[in-house]
């Protein structure tokens, strides 16, 4: 602050934890509905302390979800989360490498055809799902990929945003480096492999953090092309479990559902806040 | 920008270039093609045969009160969104700058909401507005205003606007408290020994230099709102009540997935498509990029 004024540092520190409790207060809302029994919960005005029934509302979502006596089957979260770290790990990965490799072609060679495939990667930043949701649809059935990871992943895996942002990291990369690399003989795999790689090395975990939140996220998609009970992902299974039509829907199960879903991306950006923000800027240069 | 130093192969590029170009023609270029191919095909009722109508289709679509409904209420949404979270981190923002060494800890405190899912968002919100157990539904009710976004489309709108701004606040900030952090710490002393209070250093130096972070938010926001909300409409009202929260992206997916009208709903992709590509020109044509290309 540039002059000295307590009680204007006072206010500003009440509007900014007043801000933090806002934005907080819906996950501590949904928290404590995950802690009642549906008896609970149901009478009005709903709680808000948090009750006795953490352990087996969890336990109940992670192992069954809602169980036989739904309708649905009894697929419970531990599965459905081993399905969203399997389709965000994909992504992630599937989009780093390919990237990577598209964004070497483009700065180290000298090739025909070399700006139309620039522009065809740079095409895909203006067809996100929602404007082709039939047509892909229609790929990957004829394709026979509904209901596998290979569907739920490989779509979604072209990436403008990160081939361009390794085109950025290699033209900052010095020229001598190729130089040198070429008089020791070094061919250009050699070169990837033992200079470029360990120097992107951080831009790498910077935009595994992002690509692994927006895999996670992901909810079109699945939706789209999961039907099976086994291969559904959590974050679209919450809304199954509340669209139940006139029945009482089990909110303390699927509020343990919900904080389930979100606990590993909030982990990865609370845990690695200073790769996440690099990652979030250098993605939009 | 060209590298100096490139090495030569004949097949080595077209190579480590086919995997992402694959994935691109196979999921990308080619649906895209099929959705503006089938929007000026209209198809029989059995999907046996289907005939030129040129823009037909489209005509058909801005002839359809449905239609033009869909897009206000778009505009609406998308601009509330974008106002209401630009406005909110832009003001936290502001105060999160003024206390120097606490503001890390408050970004900390901000910044984890963007790792929610549209979708849970929703979710969350939902649960406080459902009309019987929800907290805040109860807490309008016993002001006295009846709440029940299940019947009231604008109560509905309301929601789904705060709960995509709410999942968007986190983003922005980062983005404007980086912005003010950048800007020289000198301008502000002198406007300051020159006797500007804090309001007035605010609108005279501070906004005018955040400009570019407002504008590059703004269409980022913009984006978001139109493509990236599909999960809250969808978990939160199903594009009700009586359509009044269809936005475009909602409706595409209905009618082209649910209703299985195949040319309108090529039609509505290709109109989307040009959305896109008319943000995405302004996205790279107005903003200050680094990318050369």
């Amino acid at each position: 602050m540039v002059e000295n004024r307590p009680w204007l540092t006072v206010a500003t520190h009440v509007v900014l934890v007043i801000g933090v409790l806002i934005v907080a207060f819906p996950i501590y809302v949904t928290f404590v509905a995950s802690t009642h029994s549906l008896f609970d919960l149901v009478r009005i005005p709903m709680p808000v302390l948090p009750g006795s029934h953490m352990v087996e509302n969890y336990l109940q979502a992670i192992s069954a979800g809602l169980g036989e006596a739904s309708g649905t089957a009894a697929v419970g979260a531990g599965r459905m989360m081993f399905n969203s770290l399997v389709m965000a790990l994909g992504i992630a990965g599937g989009k780093i490498a390919i990237s990577i490799i598209a964004a070497f072609a483009i700065v180290y060679f000298r090739f025909r055809f070399r700006m139309v495939a620039f522009w065809m990667i740079f095409i895909t930043l203006m067809l996100p799902v929602e404007v082709r949701i039939l047509p892909t649809y229609k790929v990957v059935a004829d394709l026979g990929m509904l209901d596998t990871y290979g569907g739920l992943i490989i779509p979604l895996i072209a990436s403008a945003t990160a081939t361009f942002m390794f085109r950025q990291v290699f033209m900052a990369v010095p020229d001598e480096l190729a130089e040198a690399a070429r008089i020791d003989g070094a061919g250009p795999l050699r070169f990837f492999w033992d200079v470029l790689l360990p120097l992107s090395r951080t831009n790498i975990a910077a935009l595994f953090v992002i690509l692994f939140i927006y895999g996670w996220n992901q909810y079109l998609w699945p939706l789209l092309i999961t039907t099976d009970p086994e291969m559904v992902t959590i974050v679209i299974s919450i809304n199954r479990m509340l669209s139940v039509g006139d029945d009482q829907a089990e909110w303390q199960i699927a509020m343990a559902t919900t904080m389930l879903a979100m606990l590993p991306p909030v982990l990865v950006v609370v845990f690695m806040q200073r790769l996440f923000v690099k990652g979030l800027v250098e993605t939009e240069k | 920008m060209e590298k100096r130093v490139v090495f030569r192969n004949p097949v080595l590029p077209y190579l480590l270039l086919a995997p992402q170009l694959i994935v691109t023609l196979v999921f990308f270029i080619w649906p895209a093609f099929q959705a503006l191919k089938q929007s000026v095909l209209l198809e029989d009722p059995f999907g046996l045969r289907s005939r030129f109508v040129w823009l037909e289709n489209f005509e058909y679509l801005f002839a359809n009160a449905q239609y033009l409904d869909s897009l206000s209420i778009t505009a609406v949404f998308s601009v509330s969104v974008a106002a209401l979270a630009l406005s909110v981190a832009l003001y936290l923002a502001v105060q999160a700058d003024r206390v120097v060494k606490a503001a890390a800890v408050y970004k900390t405190l901000l910044i984890w909401p963007y790792a929610v899912a549209p979708a849970v968002a929703g979710i969350l919100w939902l649960l406080m507005f459902n009309p019987t157990l929800g907290i805040l539904a109860y807490a309008l009710r016993s002001l006295g205003y009846d709440w029940n976004h299940q019947v009231n489309g604008d109560q509905a709108m309301v929601l789904v606007v705060v709960a995509a701004a709410w999942k968007q606040i986190s983003y922005n900030f980062l983005f404007f408290l980086a912005g003010m952090q950048a800007i020289p710490r000198s301008l502000i002393e002198a406007a300051a020994i020159d006797g500007a209070g804090p309001a007035r250093r605010f609108w005279t130096i501070v906004f005018p230099l955040l400009t570019p972070t407002t504008f590059f938010l703004l269409v980022i926001n913009i984006v978001y709102a139109f493509f990236d909300t599909f999960g809250i409409i969808h978990a939160v009202t199903q594009g009700g009540p009586a359509g009044a929260t269809n936005i475009l992206v909602y409706k595409v997916f209905n009618d082209g997935f649910i209703g299985l009208d195949l040319g309108g709903s090529a039609a509505q992709s290709v109109i989307l498509m040009a959305i896109v590509i008319g943000l995405t020109v302004i996205q790279f044509r107005f903003i200050e990029r680094k990318v050369h290309y």
